[in-house]
């Protein structure tokens, strides 16, 4: 099936609600906050949220506040997949449809830790909506890697002498072939994609997968001002496409006209600042190849 | 109604009668037959219960804390590997105050592989905030899951009902089962406190400072102190209504007995056997079957042991380091008495090994002969 959409720029009207409050921890910068403030919005307020541990388990506050105006459950780190179809099957005890059941995780408790509590469910094709916050890394414990952190990054763990030896897992590939109803990717420079999805995925039954990729200042060393832009030119350079995929099969690409060299979004980040010009062109080449990939998948 | 029934079945009809609302649970021997006859009496319409058939143990126990914080009374079983699997879980069901109540039929852990019974996986997890029942026979199983439910929702902690490889979970007997009825009468449907409601929002299991947090863990001990007495007025209850009852300790035998067997599980079966022989022979002796492991029954105990002189305690179960860990709790346990029997702990039957009457005649022998025990471990029925 063809599906190439142009990215939606014209102006939408938010929804009104605010369902993140005021006095959460959030870095300056945090793209995860933007992410969740839209979430939230996109949502409604009949959503049961489930936490594995991430930056949202520290984030919303200590008890007994909290800066969330929703029914919060928090997790073990491994559980999202787990905890959200207990929670379902509650509900579903209880008579009770409306309620949406989602999942805020975390690229470790995505990607790592949680993967196969996840995959498990959706398999099962559990009746919930999970949304992979992804900063690419281990930034709540202090910027170690994950299998989400990019090829050549630097992070805590891997070092500039000895910078990530392995690219970042295709996760849309891996929840995609579980053939799942619905999986998106999308990110805080477009809101109003990011609102559509999530009001998309609201609206259908079954395993839903969310892929945000929300900028982390101190863990991608670049200035809390920019973490729109860095998201922005993540999607501009093709580094993270915006794409859905519909039963594992149908793909969507919300192509972006505006094409720039990964070089610049790689430039303006303190992690890629050890890299040489080699290298850029070897995640240059990688980056080609993936959208490739990605165009082969939409067309078939 | 009557049925011949293994322990696995008992348990569940226990799970039926409790009108569980979520089970959870991956397969695991010797626990299989018990998911496999919930599967095929939820297909059959004849359970209305939602059943997840997860893709670990870690995600059985984590589905089921979903669950129970969504308000429904849920289930689930495993054993030995399964069950060390869960630890992480065990402390989350606790520390989050949930009433799950699970069955572990206890197993040896490996390696080296084996699927006999053995206490030590559910031992391990002794500190994990869970209250533990062992029972003895197949009817003690079906009654102690219904009263489990009872005991978690009153004192918001979880509750693990212990039973042994293949002794129980696999040999049939004679079980009367109540009818719906009898069972609705006495466990009435799980209504939680804390519903989820988006009118107003709650927030669960967040982040907590030192400020807060070792009050949390206080309150977990207080609710540990307050079940004696309310398993104790759920059994009572429980007999009212059944004509059957068990205790946290039951002593049988003399009662100013001077030496005591003390066991738990299916060995008390062989134990009353073994003591009712050597009363007969004359022998001041009398058998203690200890039922709830946690919280452990120190004042129970502590009654029942008055006069004795000496506790020949038989541990299927070794804490390496230590020993057995009943005889372990025990020391504890009495150390603070003005009269301290002496303690000979025994060690016997891991990983599935029969303990026969002889080799409980053996530590009977040992004991009476002895003023103390030679060794701090004494091993019954070791090869060596």
């Amino acid at each position: 099936m063809v599906g190439t959409k142009k990215v939606n720029t014209n102006k939408i009207k938010l929804p009104a609600g605010e369902h993140l409050g005021r006095g959460h921890l959030a870095c300056a910068g945090c793209g995860a906050a933007i992410a969740m403030r839209l979430t939230l919005k996109a949502l409604g307020e009949r959503v049961i949220m489930v936490f594995p541990a991430s930056c949202w388990s520290i984030i919303p506050g200590f008890w007994p506040y909290s800066s969330f105006r929703i029914n919060a459950v928090h997790a073990g780190f491994v559980t999202g997949g787990a905890t959200a179809s207990g929670l379902r099957a509650a509900l579903d005890v209880k008579g009770d449809n409306e309620t949406l059941v989602a999942v805020w995780g975390g690229d470790g408790g995505t990607f790592d830790i949680g993967l196969q509590a996840l995959s498990g469910a959706a398999e099962r094709n559990e009746d919930f909506l999970y949304i992979c916050n992804d900063n690419e890394g281990y930034m709540n414990t202090g910027t170690q890697r994950s299998s989400a952190t990019p090829l050549m990054a630097w992070t805590t763990t891997t070092p500039v002498s000895q910078p990530k030896e392995n690219p970042k897992k295709d996760m849309m590939a891996i929840m995609a072939d579980h053939q799942i109803p619905y999986a998106a990717t999308a990110t805080i420079a477009y809101p109003e994609d990011l609102i559509r999805k999530m009001e998309k995925a609201r609206s259908i039954r079954g395993t839903r997968f969310i892929h945000l990729l929300s900028p982390c200042p101190p863990g991608w060393r670049i200035p809390s001002e920019i973490s729109v832009k860095i998201s922005r030119l993540a999607v501009r350079s093709r580094v993270f496409p915006l794409y859905e995929i519909e039963n594992g099969r149908r793909y969507t690409l919300q192509e972006e006209k505006r094409i720039v060299p990964v070089k610049e979004y790689l430039k303006l980040q303190g992690r890629f600042s050890h890299l040489s010009e080699s290298q850029i062109e070897e995640i240059q080449k990688r980056v080609d190849e993936a959208w490739e990939r990605l165009k082969r998948r939409v067309r078939c | 109604m009557k049925k011949v029934i293994t322990g696995n079945q008992a348990v569940a009809y226990g799970v039926i009668l409790s009108r569980v609302e979520v089970v959870s649970a991956y397969p695991i021997t010797p626990q299989t037959t018990i998911v496999e006859e919930l599967s095929e009496l939820i297909a059959n319409g004849r359970l209305q219960t939602r059943f997840l058939k997860v893709e670990s143990e870690h995600s059985a126990m984590a589905a089921l804390i979903g669950a129970s914080t969504g308000g429904v009374r849920c289930f689930t079983a495993t054993s030995s590997h399964g069950l060390a699997y869960m630890h992480e879980m065990l402390h989350w069901a606790s520390g989050a105050r949930l009433p799950i109540v699970m069955v572990n039929v206890n197993r040896a852990i490996g390696p080296p592989w084996n699927i006999w019974s053995d206490q030590s996986d559910s031992l391990s997890q002794r500190d994990t905030g869970w209250i533990q029942l062992y029972c003895e026979n197949n009817q003690e199983v079906l009654d102690t899951i219904l009263q489990a439910y009872r005991i978690a929702e009153t004192v918001r902690l979880p509750v693990m009902v212990v039973l042994d490889a293949f002794v129980l979970s696999h040999t049939s007997e004679p079980v009367e089962i109540p009818s719906m009825e009898e069972a609705e009468a006495f466990l009435p449907p799980y209504c939680s406190p804390y519903p989820l409601d988006p009118q107003e929002p709650k927030s669960f299991s967040v982040i907590t400072t030192p400020e807060y947090f070792f009050e949390f863990r206080y309150k977990i001990q207080k609710a540990m102190e307050e079940v004696p007495e309310v398993c104790q007025q759920v059994e009572e209850e429980f007999y009212s209504r059944f004509k059957r009852r068990y205790g946290a300790v039951e002593k049988y035998g003399d009662e100013q007995a001077e030496v005591l067997l003390l066991t738990s599980g299916t060995v008390t079966s062989t134990s009353r056997i073994v003591v009712k022989k050597w009363r007969e022979e004359g022998v001041n002796i009398a058998g203690l079957k200890i039922k709830r492991f946690r919280p452990f029954p120190a004042k129970e105990i502590g009654e029942a042991i008055k006069g004795a002189k000496k506790l020949a305690v038989i541990d299927r179960n070794l804490s390496a380091g230590v020993g057995g860990i009943f005889a372990q709790e025990l020391r504890a346990a009495l150390y603070s008495q003005e009269e301290r029997p002496a303690i000979f702990g025994f060690v016997s039957g891991l990983g599935g090994r029969d303990i026969t009457p002889e080799l409980l005649e053996e530590a009977i022998q040992y004991t009476l002969v002895h003023s103390q025990p030679k060794e701090e471990i004494l091993w019954l029925g070791l090869k060596r």
